[in-house]
């Protein structure tokens, strides 16, 4: 029954209650004692009075004994060398690990490969081929085959199915090229002008680069109003020659500081990164470029976009945004300099250099050492770049100018170091007018390039390694061979109008001093300022001279006067240029801001094209230009600062058949009619005279 | 002997022909105009040529067979007669 179950249980239960055993003591009540916290002595009471108003609360704070040292005394502890215990024995465990390393290696199966197979066809001996030609089978091969290569030998011959009409059309022009429109006039190709630099400038001079693509250098300067609205005391602002690029044209790419105005200036022939300037105070003044010509061959379409990101993280940054300026390396010393602003400089050609007294020696170096400039001032000076030798021998001078200068040795190339301000020019040449006193004022001039006949490189004419104009020593004069077939004969244009054909060369007077010739030819052509003395690229004794208000042409060695004279137009010529592909195309800038194209074979008393309003005002220089065969640039500067480029035409630049030829021919013609024409003269003049002295008698 | 040298005569004798060969099945040449350098590289490419031009036409139709080839080139033509057991090989400049 459950109730008895019950019991059983509780039972069980009962008996199966554990029985407290007897407390073994291990030593744990001694553990617990030391852990109760007991107290010792009776808790100290401290009655304290505070003196204070009766009944104002009090508060009270916490405050750390050992903050001040004076609120407690202590006992510290300190370690007591008598009490020391040294440590004998100490238990550690030590566990062996194998050191488990992973390796393998295989070993290189050498597969055998042919390294190299020669083989030859295989042939037919002699016999086999007897038989194999006396065989059937052949004759029939070539029974049934040969009427079907005859069939088709007849088809090439009657026919060529494979001809493209449409492909041998265009064989008279280029094959291959089409445009759909080919205009015959100048495309402007793009304008550059520069609200920070041309604001209210003129430019007086420009040159494109000659080996980096698309780069466009041009000297501003101070329009004549400002000249004399300016105070003498205000400092001039300076002056700067720009360079543009094609792929920026409203920022410069890179600037040349000038202490004044330049007048002209010319990229050296032997090095593209030196550049020699003529400034309005009459010295001469030298840049070189070298540091800086990598801005002006980054600059082209894409690297600018990438520059001008604002968001990209550039380190150039702070530089792209600034153009950088290229102080001047050297320049003329004043004393010797010209006494009126230069108006040209020409460096002479790498093919032969000129002694002191002017004349033509061989130029072992084969660099474009020299330069010529000619100025108002009646004169035309010679300088030459390089160290003297005399000044080598003088250390204590050069160290003195270091001292003078420390700021700038950094910033400026010290390349012409040895000429800044002590440069002298080796010679000058007067013109001192024919018949009567005073001397003729050169504005331009024009001297022949001679060129070597042993030189065949006219393509690389830029070597990579570009010369380093500071190494160059003058030679002694003694040293080089005189070279005789050099022309040292030019032309000068000048402010009169007249075209002035002299000699450089000094000849030594009674004294033994050196002193110019008289010209030798002198004509007033022009009856204004002489703007462009210019050597036709093709023919070295046809010049181009523009000034007043026509042009001329003239042929060296005739002496009778120029082969072509234009009429008196309109407008002033300002500026002329000879076509560099055709030579019988030129360029006429005129005052009121037109081209004019002219083709000498095709018509010489009118222009072939008029481009009226390229600009606003007078056109003041003009350049042409070839990249490629494709491209040709003609790059035009006005009075107002601003640049243009313009896209000559195919048939502007283009040759016509035998164009040389029929150049040539043309000058003989008119150097023939020329000659009648003053022998006609003569006898016109000598008819009249005997009529005059008839008429006296 | 004979025939053989009359067909390479009567093909000579066209206008503007530069050169014939004949070359065996296995691209061993048996008779030829040109030097032996020519020779030997022409057989030798126009063989394998001949090669995969018959087998591409057999595969896409296998009762259909080469009977000319002819290779057009900037500078000449080159014209293939394929045989039985031999080919006829002839270099042609047109315009020559």
């Amino acid at each position: 029954s459950p109730e008895t179950e019950a019991s059983d249980v509780f039972e069980a239960e009962v008996n199966k209650t554990p029985r407290s055993k007897h407390w073994i003591s291990l030593g744990s009540e001694k553990e617990i004692d030391e852990e109760l916290l007991k107290e010792t002595r009776e808790k100290l009471m401290l009655k304290l009075r505070v003196d204070r108003i009766f009944r104002l609360p009090i508060c009270f704070s916490d405050h750390n004994s050992a903050d001040s040292k004076d609120s407690h005394l202590e006992c510290a502890s300190y370690q007591d060398s008598r009490f020391n215990i040294k440590k004998l024995q100490s238990d550690f465990g030590i566990q062996a690990v194998p050191k488990l390393q992973s390796n393998s290696t295989q070993t290189l199966r050498m597969v055998p490969k042919d390294a190299f197979t020669q083989y030859e066809p295989r042939e037919f001996s002699n016999e086999e081929l007897e038989n194999i030609l006396q065989d059937e089978s052949l004759k029939n091969c070539c029974a049934t085959q040969t009427p079907r290569i005859l069939h088709a030998l007849q088809q090439e011959e009657i026919m060529n199915v494979f001809i493209d009409d449409w492909k041998a059309l265009g064989t008279g022009l280029e094959a291959g090229e089409w445009s759909g429109q080919v205009s015959d006039s100048l495309v402007l190709h793009q304008i550059f002008t520069n609200q920070k630099y041309s604001k209210d400038k003129k430019i007086s001079c420009l040159n494109w680069h000659p080996t980096i693509y698309g780069v466009i250098a041009v000297a501003l300067i101070k329009k004549k109003e400002e000249q004399t609205e300016e105070s003498p005391l205000l400092v001039p602002r300076p002056a700067f020659i720009v360079f543009y690029s094609f792929s920026d044209s409203s920022n410069p790419q890179l600037l040349l500081e000038c202490p004044d105005d330049i007048l002209a200036f010319e990229f050296s022939p032997s090095n593209p990164n030196i550049i020699v300037g003529g400034c309005v105070n009459g010295q001469v003044l030298l840049w070189d470029i070298s540091v800086h010509v990598t801005y002006l061959q980054a600059a082209h379409p894409g690297s600018k976009k990438a520059a001008t990101n604002p968001d990209t993280f550039d380190l150039n940054d702070n530089g792209e945004n600034k153009t950088p300026v290229v102080r001047f390396s050297a320049v003329s010393a004043l004393e010797t300099s010209h006494k009126a602003p230069i108006t040209d400089v020409q460096w002479l050609p790498q093919t032969f250099e000129v002694t002191g007294m002017g004349l033509p020696v061989e130029n072992k170096m084969k660099v474009s050492v020299q330069i010529a400039t000619c100025s108002p001032d009646c004169t035309i000076r010679f300088w030459d770049v390089r160290l003297a030798n005399l000044l080598i021998h003088t250390p204590l001078d050069r160290r003195q100018t270091d001292q003078k200068t420390p700021i700038t040795a950094c910033s400026i190339p010290e390349t012409f170091k040895h000429l800044d301000r002590t440069w002298k020019p080796l010679f000058r040449v007067s013109l001192p007018k024919i018949d009567t006193k005073g001397e003729y004022v050169p504005l331009k001039f024009s001297f022949e390039h001679y060129t070597c006949s042993t030189e065949k490189d006219t393509e690389n004419k830029w070597t990579e390694n570009l010369p380093d104009y500071s190494q160059l020593r003058m030679p002694l004069t003694e040293k080089l061979k005189a070279m005789e077939d050099v022309n040292t004969k030019f032309f000068v244009g000048t402010e009169s109008g007249e075209i002035v054909y002299t000699d450089w060369k000094l000849e030594s007077d009674e004294s033994g001093r050196p002193r110019s010739t008289k010209p030798l030819l002198c004509f007033n052509t022009h009856q204004w300022l002489v703007n462009t003395v210019q050597q036709s690229p093709f023919f070295k004794d046809i010049i181009l001279t523009t000034g007043g208000w026509n042009f001329a042409i003239w042929k060296e060695g005739v002496m009778g006067g120029p082969l072509v004279v234009s009429q008196y137009f309109e407008q002033e010529c300002t500026v002329g240029c000879w076509s560099l592909s055709r030579p019988a195309v030129f360029f006429i800038g005129k005052q009121d801001g037109s081209v004019e194209v002219w083709d000498l074979l095709k018509n010489s008393s009118e222009p072939l094209q008029l481009h009226a309003h390229i600009s606003n005002t007078k056109i003041t220089c003009m350049k042409p230009w070839v990249v490629s065969a494709k491209q040709h640039f003609l790059a035009v500067a006005d009075d107002l600062g601003v640049l243009r480029v313009f896209e000559i035409p195919k048939t502007l630049y283009v040759p016509s058949r035998h164009e040389s030829l029929s150049m040539k021919k043309y000058f003989e013609l008119e150097t023939e009619n020329l000659k009648d024409y003053l022998r006609r003269k003569e006898i016109w003049t000598k008819q009249k005279k005997e009529v005059e002295e008839l008429k006296k008698m | 002997m004979a025939e053989v040298e009359e067909t390479l005569k009567r093909i000579q004798s066209q206008k503007g022909v530069q050169g014939i060969i004949i070359v065996n099945s296995e691209g061993i040449p048996v008779k030829s105009t040109l030097d032996n350098q020519s020779t030997v590289q022409y057989s030798a490419l126009i063989h394998q040529l001949v090669m995969k031009a018959r087998s591409t036409l057999r595969d896409i139709d296998p009762q259909n067979d080469l009977t000319f080839l002819r290779l057009r080139s900037k500078k000449n033509e080159i014209m293939i007669a394929p045989d039985k057991d031999y080919f006829l090989i002839v270099i042609q400049n047109p315009s020559a």
